[in-house]
């Protein structure tokens, strides 16, 4: 349980998927500029991760490691080559099957994500999150803590740039800087501030 | 200049993906430690993008629009997974290096953008042209990132020493901060104040404009 914790920790904080990795940018820098949109693709996100990272695990595990077929008969197979035509097929479907299911059922949240939800499946951060999850060898349950762990570190962090940003269009910024420029600036500062959790392990 | 000339050479300096479409800036920032890895990765990223422009304007007509997402995942994954064999092949040390970043080209959004923006509606060789001049572009502001990155960092380039550190008896005190992530952000910002500075279209209008002082006497 322990274990658990301090790896949530570290993937919120530590390893911040937007601000230590830097996954996630494209839509990080271009949807930052309103706090509205930033909150529904932050819950988006974190939705998306907590299902692909557990669901692209079972895959690695039961399918695609090396000698994962044995219980099918299969005890030499190794499809660990096809990872990731097959972690971003889920993703892919996934992200659709979540649309669907959010437009029959809870229609509100579906129209407060909107557009979010298909950018979702070319987020880098989300398949980052799968990639770190095989080369790290995590179990079911470490997965699960790790998926829910990446998608909330990723929130926080666009969270406080769409506040940073909305703040700062008032300010005078050279012209060569203006929007993406200075704003290239800010998440450097932010990354910078983020380091300082570095040493943090429970 | 040329139809094909223009495809090719526009996105390097007039039409950047990173600096100006806001395009694949992840691994932009996360490869750039030194010039070696930094290099694998472009060339890595300019034949995925040119492949998948090349086959994806090769069967353009015959992809149904609703699915052509998945269509285009499937090309771009499988060509990501080739240049990951072959770099585990043949430069194991360099694939370690890149750990996932390999792999995240799949997401990588200019692969993506430049498939469903020109390799749509165009021919296969103009696309196959613009897969490698985006490619260059990419590869120009990464290069770019990881001479300063390297050279300012470890006093190296290719790592071979250039400037002599001063551990090793030589003169040069290394700035430690560009080998860590957010100095990556603050070189790019000052490429993209530079490129903007010379290409005065591509600045970005204010949103908001402090109002003139009309009060003299007021105060």
């Amino acid at each position: 349980m322990e274990g658990l914790i301090s790896l949530f920790i570290r993937a919120v904080f530590v390893e911040n998927m937007a601000l230590a990795f830097f996954l996630g940018m494209c839509t990080f820098l271009a949807l930052s500029k309103k706090m509205s949109a930033a909150i529904g693709l932050g819950i988006a996100v974190i939705v998306v991760q907590v299902v692909t990272v557990p669901v692209n695990n079972l895959l690695y595990v039961y399918v695609l490691r090396e000698g994962a077929l044995a219980w099918a008969g299969f005890p030499n197979a190794d499809l660990s080559f096809l990872g990731y035509l097959s972690y971003i097929g889920v993703i892919a479907a996934i992200v659709q099957i979540l649309e669907m299911v959010l437009d029959r059922f809870f229609p509100a949240l579906y129209n407060a994500l909107g557009v979010f939800l298909p950018l979702i499946t070319v987020n880098c951060a989300i398949l980052g999150a799968s990639l770190f999850m095989v080369e790290r060898d995590y179990n079911f349950s470490e997965s699960v803590v790790y998926g829910i762990g990446a998608g909330v570190g990723w929130a926080i962090a666009i969270l406080a740039l769409a506040g940073i940003r909305e703040k700062l269009k008032y300010s005078d910024v050279p012209a060569g800087l203006q929007g993406l420029g200075i704003t290239f600036v800010t998440v450097g500062l932010m990354s910078l501030g983020f380091m300082s959790f570095s040493g943090v392990s429970l | 200049m040329s139809e094909a000339r223009k495809v090719l050479l526009l996105p390097i300096i007039k039409n950047n993906p990173i600096a100006l479409q806001i395009l694949g800036i992840c691994s932009a920032l996360a490869v750039t430690t030194s010039l070696n890895v930094t290099l694998v990765m472009c060339v890595a990223l300019t034949a995925v993008t040119a492949f998948s422009n090349l086959f994806i304007s090769s069967i353009r007509n015959f992809i149904p629009s609703s699915i052509r997402i998945i269509v285009q995942m499937t090309i771009i994954a499988s060509l990501v997974i080739v240049v990951d064999q072959i770099l585990k092949a043949y430069a194991y040390d360099v694939s370690k290096q890149l750990s996932v970043f390999v792999g995240l080209i799949i997401t990588n959004c200019i692969v993506m953008g430049r498939a469903e923006a020109y390799a749509m509606a165009n021919p296969p060789v103009p696309s196959f042209l613009d897969g490698i001049g985006n490619g260059l572009g990419y590869s120009l502001v990464l290069i770019f990132v990881a001479t300063i990155r390297e050279l300012f960092g470890a006093g190296k380039l290719f790592g071979i020493e250039i400037l002599p550190l001063v551990n090793d008896g030589g003169w040069y005190v290394p700035n430690g901060l560009l080998l860590l992530p957010p100095s990556a952000f603050f070189i790019i910002a000052g490429f993209i104040w530079l490129l903007r500075t010379s290409q005065k279209d591509q600045v970005e209008g204010a949103e908001f404009k402090i109002a003139k002082n009309v009060n003299k006497e007021a105060l």
